[in-house]
């Protein structure tokens, strides 16, 4: 069987991630990533940095890769984005999942909902019921097919970024690829 | 990426002598604990992939079967067996296995010293362990795929899950026709 030098998206960025950004965005960024990962702790704060430096030209989505044997949390906590999604607070989820990685149990989940002014009990009882596992696990199967082999793993215009984690390079790549 | 360059130094370059698709796998019996065996002819019926890694504890081996952990239903789900093989000992795969929080045997390809990897044409002489090497088996106890990757570069998954989706697909159609 050939083995394909790049690894490409298997699932095209598209309307059913969540994305920041212009629609018409020259490039794209998508990371797969898992909340309890402290790799994907340090590149949040890379990717609010390529966001601040070039964000009105970029648009970036957030795929879930939770590593669950390894971090027993970061399966609820994707669940948890989801639900706030749910609510219409993905992102800021996201982003108090990500600063706050070692505090990810039930109760603290369910402190963020209520800090976002979210209904905390439906984002727990939903959890708990797994109602976001489904999607949590396409994300999963995409990223492994993708050739996502751990995390954070980025793709640029759809294209695996093996280069270095760092804004420069990064935000080079986006824009050289994004012509 | 860091690592490789570490890797590259502790490793030398060996020639690709890999077994390809299409043979038949060697056959072998290697212990999974120290008072149990695998045998992997008792897989016949169902496609096994064997994962062939240089060492327990090693980073890169740790995230590449720390992944196969995680994607263990979807093999199970596509009707494959999964065993790793490395040349370390059962207590050292225990200890592993155990902070890794394992759910597939790991294989001691110890006594004699790195019979099987040599057997499937991925054993480093120079440096005392196997190559980081896929095998897809298939129900028949044929090579469907074989993948060596660079020793310290995680190969993850895609590859193994085209080749065992390949072989569903193949056994839907013998079913049909």
């Amino acid at each position: 069987m050939k083995h394909e030098l790049v690894e490409r998206l298997t699932v095209p960025m598209g309307k059913r991630d969540h994305i920041l950004g212009p629609e018409n965005a020259s490039a794209t960024l998508l990371e797969y990533g898992d909340y309890e990962c402290p790799f994907c702790g340090a590149a949040h704060m890379l990717v609010k940095a390529i966001l601040e430096s070039v964000g009105d030209r970029i648009c970036f989505a957030f795929r879930h890769f939770p590593l669950s044997n390894a971090h027993p949390h970061a399966e609820s906590a994707a669940e948890a984005a989801e639900a706030a999604g749910a609510q219409g607070a993905f992102w800021e989820m996201h982003d108090v999942l990500f600063e706050n990685q070692d505090a990810l149990d039930y109760d603290d989940l369910a402190e963020y909902a209520a800090i976002l002014e979210l209904d905390a009990s439906r984002l727990i009882m939903e959890i708990r019921a797994n109602a976001y596992a489904g999607r949590v696990r396409e994300d999963f199967s995409s990223g492994l097919r993708s050739g996502v082999n751990g995390t954070p793993t980025f793709f640029i215009n759809g294209v695996r970024y093996d280069g270095p984690r760092a804004v420069e390079p990064m935000v080079a790549a986006l824009t050289y690829s994004g012509g | 990426m860091s690592n490789q360059a570490n890797y590259e130094q502790m490793y030398s370059k060996s020639p690709r002598t890999a077994l390809p698709a299409g043979g038949e796998a060697p056959d072998f019996s290697l212990r999974s604990t120290p008072d149990q065996w695998v045998t992997l002819s008792e897989f016949r019926g169902q496609p096994v992939i064997v994962a062939f890694y240089p060492a327990d504890w090693s980073p890169v081996c740790g995230d590449q079967m720390a992944l196969y952990n995680e994607i263990l239903p979807e093999f199970q789900k596509l009707g494959a067996a999964l065993v790793g093989i490395s040349v370390d000992g059962t207590w050292c795969h225990a200890a592993f296995a155990k902070d890794r929080k394992l759910h597939f045997p790991l294989l001691a390809d110890f006594e004699p010293k790195g019979a099987v990897a040599r057997s499937y044409g991925v054993y480093r002489e120079k440096d005392g362990v196997s190559e980081r090497a896929l095998f897809v088996i298939d129900a028949d106890g044929f090579i469907h795929w074989s993948h060596v990757s660079p020793v310290g570069v995680n190969p993850g998954a895609a590859g193994i899950l085209s080749a065992l989706e390949e072989l569903q697909t193949k056994k839907e159609a013998a079913a049909v026709s």
